[in-house]
């Protein structure tokens, strides 16, 4: 047996323009779980997309258990064993779970009918669920299962093509801390049965606790790889990066002590049972912990005016506010930066200008007509102060990077005047160079007086950003935590609910 | 303009080779004839173009010209109401079918498909269980203004024409220089965002389907006394396939936030010297609908094929 199952050797792909990737080697072994890092732009996903046969290297070659193999489309990466499991899930949420771990390749009978064999599907896929850590019957429909036991289900599918490496990008980005955790054990219980993994995240958290070796990718080459023991975060961004980050969070004047933002006995849609009362000052940033479904998301969607709230009041410099949809939210200076930003945050088919004007275009009008030079003055001051890396004002929304289009959304925002901003998940799938700018741009608007609530299920975010930690759990607010009670053991302890004395 | 420039050339070919087969093409009484025609289904396939952007569709068209055709026509020659005022109810009726449509499509959800389909079996009985289903007609005078205003010439233009005109240059401004207008293209791309900015989306889908059943009103008055007689049974049937055509030849995308009044005036113009084309060759009349269907097809499929390039290229 070959010491490597996977060897890519000196693979160098030209893109028009780009050096996507300049002689980068990568191997991995039987059982072993590699976890490849690096920023947007490193050349991961080229990567990844060569050894799924999407693209063909320019040079270089790719040695799979010490045979030399040609990968032209992802039916011969499927072939060799190589199964990926993608951030956004490729999963039928009509189709039972057996449905879709067989999907394509569904067992029949019945001769020329090809009528489905039901039963063998089942008892199949009972296996690979128990494997990939998932007990639930193969018939449960998809749409029950939570955004975590979806990717278990994708896990079942590849070790039902007989895969023998997995590739998982960024599976984490939508899962909550305990589903996280249980993701990372189907991880090392993968690899204890042979199964190879390479592991792409921007969490470097979940690195350290899962990965065998690191192996930083940086501008398209290799940067440097970390053995398990030496696996730190500080050395995986320096590999990241090039340099050492100094300050990922940065901390600013502080809150002035009179609340400015005040919920009160806010009843949502989704959990109407209960009630959410909160404050938050000028200049301070309040963050939201708790487990996804704890009615987070939903709070801020109730105070936004998305799904109106059933009761409660909200008020604003001691003024009560009536909002019943996103236009009165907006009118009154609370804005929302929503978690899904491709799909509620910009509209990724228009431009960068349109969507930085999109709502407050009445403002480059006159007589309800957009005055062109108006516009295009507002997007460019927007562009330049928020360093958005675009071709132009021009480009549609869609062609950015992740870090960007959140730009942009800020920016929307941004041209309007500020006094309540609410981020949901700001950061997901942004990489570390991105996310810092974010914290420092969240920071800026705190100290010009906005008052700042943050959701995020990244521990360590919520804990390096906020100066004050309200914790969800099931629909209410289990507590608050100061800045010297910050740890994540504390925050945990709301969040699951056992009330700390 | 750059969007518009494959159909553009399209219907310029069309033209010279028309024109160079026949020459009656070029002949005063048959460009006047054509832009009439374009005039009348250019006006409601603008407004059928503002709901298609919004992602909706609207296939009552046809039946709306019928009905409102025999409630015009029962209003001016049996109850003998005043011209001003009759044409004014039956915009006002046709609006109220507009409005009635985009309440159940922005309020109640339903798909507009199945809403307008539903309009287009009811008008259609309800026009002729008004009329007896019996040819309703306007007689060969009287009406004075109306008729003149509707059939009659600027100079050497056809009104329809230059009431074309001006509905395009309104429409041109309000969709592609307003608020409204960028409203309108937010809300067909992605409602859900358009809605998180603070656009009152219900309302934009809304106000669409009104101003678009405004539009259609203002062509059926013109396509009624251009016929001058109403059988309630054909009367506009297949209309809305034609403003549906104009407005896909013309860059608009069914999937809705795509589109430009230029490109659905020069598609309007392109199936009416298609029209033209096939009577003045001499084509078997009966292959009509097929010679149309053909040049759609294809207009569509290259327009498709031209736009994969461009968006190569950047």
């Amino acid at each position: 047996m070959p010491a490597s199952l996977l060897e890519l050797k000196n693979i160098t792909k030209r893109f028009p323009g780009v050096l996507a990737l300049d002689d980068v080697s990568l191997s991995v072994g039987h059982g072993e779980v590699v976890a490849l890092i690096g920023e947007n732009g490193a050349g991961k996903s080229t990567l990844m997309n060569i050894l799924g046969g999407v693209h063909q290297a320019d040079a270089g070659e790719i040695l799979f258990d010490g045979e030399r193999v040609v990968i032209r489309s992802v039916a011969d990466a499927l072939s060799l064993g190589i199964g990926f499991i993608h951030q956004e899930l490729h999963v039928l949420d009509n189709l039972d779970v057996a449905g879709n771990v067989f999907l394509g390749r569904e067992p029949f009978w019945g001769g020329r009918l090809r009528l489905i064999d039901r039963r063998r599907m089942a008892r199949e896929s009972e296996v690979y669920l128990k494997r990939s850590g998932l007990a639930i019957p193969p018939q449960t429909p998809l749409q029950d299962l939570s955004p975590a036991q979806r990717q278990m289900v994708e896990i079942a599918k590849a070790l039902s093509q007989n895969a023998r490496l997995i590739i998982m990008d960024e599976p984490t980005s939508s899962l909550t801390l305990s589903e996280t955790e249980r993701l990372l054990a189907t991880v090392c219980d993968l690899s204890e049965h042979g199964v190879s993994v390479i592991y792409i995240s921007h969490r470097l958290g979940e690195i350290e606790s899962c990965a065998d070796r690191v192996v930083a990718l940086r501008d398209g080459r290799n940067a440097g790889e970390l053995s398990a023991g030496e696996v730190s975060h500080q050395k995986m961004v320096s590999l990241m990066i090039g340099r050492k980050l100094e300050d990922l969070y940065v901390h600013g004047k502080g809150p002035q002590p009179t609340p400015y933002f005040q919920v009160e006995g806010l009843r949502t849609q989704y959990r109407p049972r209960h009630r959410i009362s909160f404050d938050v000052a000028r200049g301070e940033i309040l963050g939201f912990a708790g487990l996804v479904g704890a009615g987070r998301s939903e709070m801020a969607q109730a105070v936004f005016g998305v799904n109106a709230p059933l009761a409660g009041t909200v008020r604003l410099e001691d003024r009560p506010l009536a909002i019943h949809s996103p236009r009165d939210a907006i009118a009154a200076g609370v804005f929302l930066v929503p978690e899904d930003r491709r799909h509620t945050g910009l509209i990724t088919e228009m431009t960068v200008r349109e969507n930085i004007t999109l709502a407050g275009l009445r403002r480059c009008a006159t007589w309800l007509l957009v005055r062109p030079d108006r516009e295009t003055e507002i997007a460019r001051r927007q562009v330049e102060a928020l360093r958005i890396k675009t071709p132009g004002i021009e480009t549609q929304a869609m062609n950015l990077s992740g870090g960007n289009q959140q730009k942009v959304v800020l920016a929307k925002w941004l041209s309007l005047e500020p006094k309540v901003i609410i981020f949901d998940e700001p950061t997901r799938g942004i990489d570390v160079g991105a996310k810092a700018e974010i914290y420092r741009l969240m920071r800026d608007l705190a100290d010009r007086g906005v008052a700042v609530i943050m959701i995020s299920s990244d521990m360590e975010e919520v804990i390096g950003v906020s100066d004050r930690i309200a914790v969800m759990h099931e629909g209410e607010i289990a507590g608050f935590l100061k800045r010297d009670q910050f740890s994540e053991q504390a925050i945990m302890d709301l969040a699951v609910g056992s009330k700390a004395a | 303009m750059k969007k518009e420039l494959g159909i553009t050339m399209l219907l310029i070919v069309l033209c010279g080779t028309t024109a160079m087969l026949n020459h009656r093409f070029l002949g005063a009484a048959n460009l006047q004839n054509m832009a009439r025609l374009i005039g009348m289904y250019g006006i409601f396939s603008i407004g059928l173009g503002l709901v298609i952007i919004t992602g909706g569709i609207d296939l009552s068209v046809g039946s709306v010209f019928a009905l409102q055709g025999v409630v015009l026509a029962i209003l001016l020659r049996e109850w003998h109401w005043h011209w001003v005022i009759a044409v004014l109810a039956s915009l006002a009726g046709v609006m109220a079918l507009g409005l009635f449509h985009g309440l159940m499509v922005a309020r109640v959800r339903m798909q507009p498909f199945i809403v307008t389909l539903c309009g287009l079996l009811f008008y259609r009985g309800l026009a002729r269980y008004i009329a007896h289903d019996e040819t309703k007609g306007f007689g060969t005078g009287g009406f004075g203004m109306l008729r003149e205003l509707a059939t009659g010439n600027l100079g050497p233009l056809p009104m329809p024409f230059v009431v074309l005109i001006v509905v395009a240059i309104v429409a041109y401004v309000v969709l592609h220089r307003s608020v409204y207008g960028r409203h309108l293209y937010a809300v067909g791309r992605n409602e859900e965002a358009a809605r998180y900015s603070g656009i009152d989306s219900r309302r934009v889908i809304l106000s669409a389907y009104v101003l678009s059943m405004l539009l259609t009103g203002v062509s059926g008055v013109l396509i009624a006394f251009y016929t001058n007689s109403i059988s309630p049974a054909n009367h506009g049937s297949f209309y809305e396939l034609y403003g549906i055509a104009a407005a896909v030849l013309g860059g608009c995308s069914l999937r809705g936030g795509e589109g430009s009044i230029l490109g659905i005036v020069i598609g309007t113009a392109l199936l009416q010297v298609l029209q033209n084309l096939v009577n003045l060759l001499g084509i078997e009349s009966s292959l009509n609908f097929a010679v149309m269907g053909a040049v759609i097809f294809f207009g569509v499929l290259v327009d498709q094929a031209l736009r994969a390039r461009r968006a190569q290229k950047t």
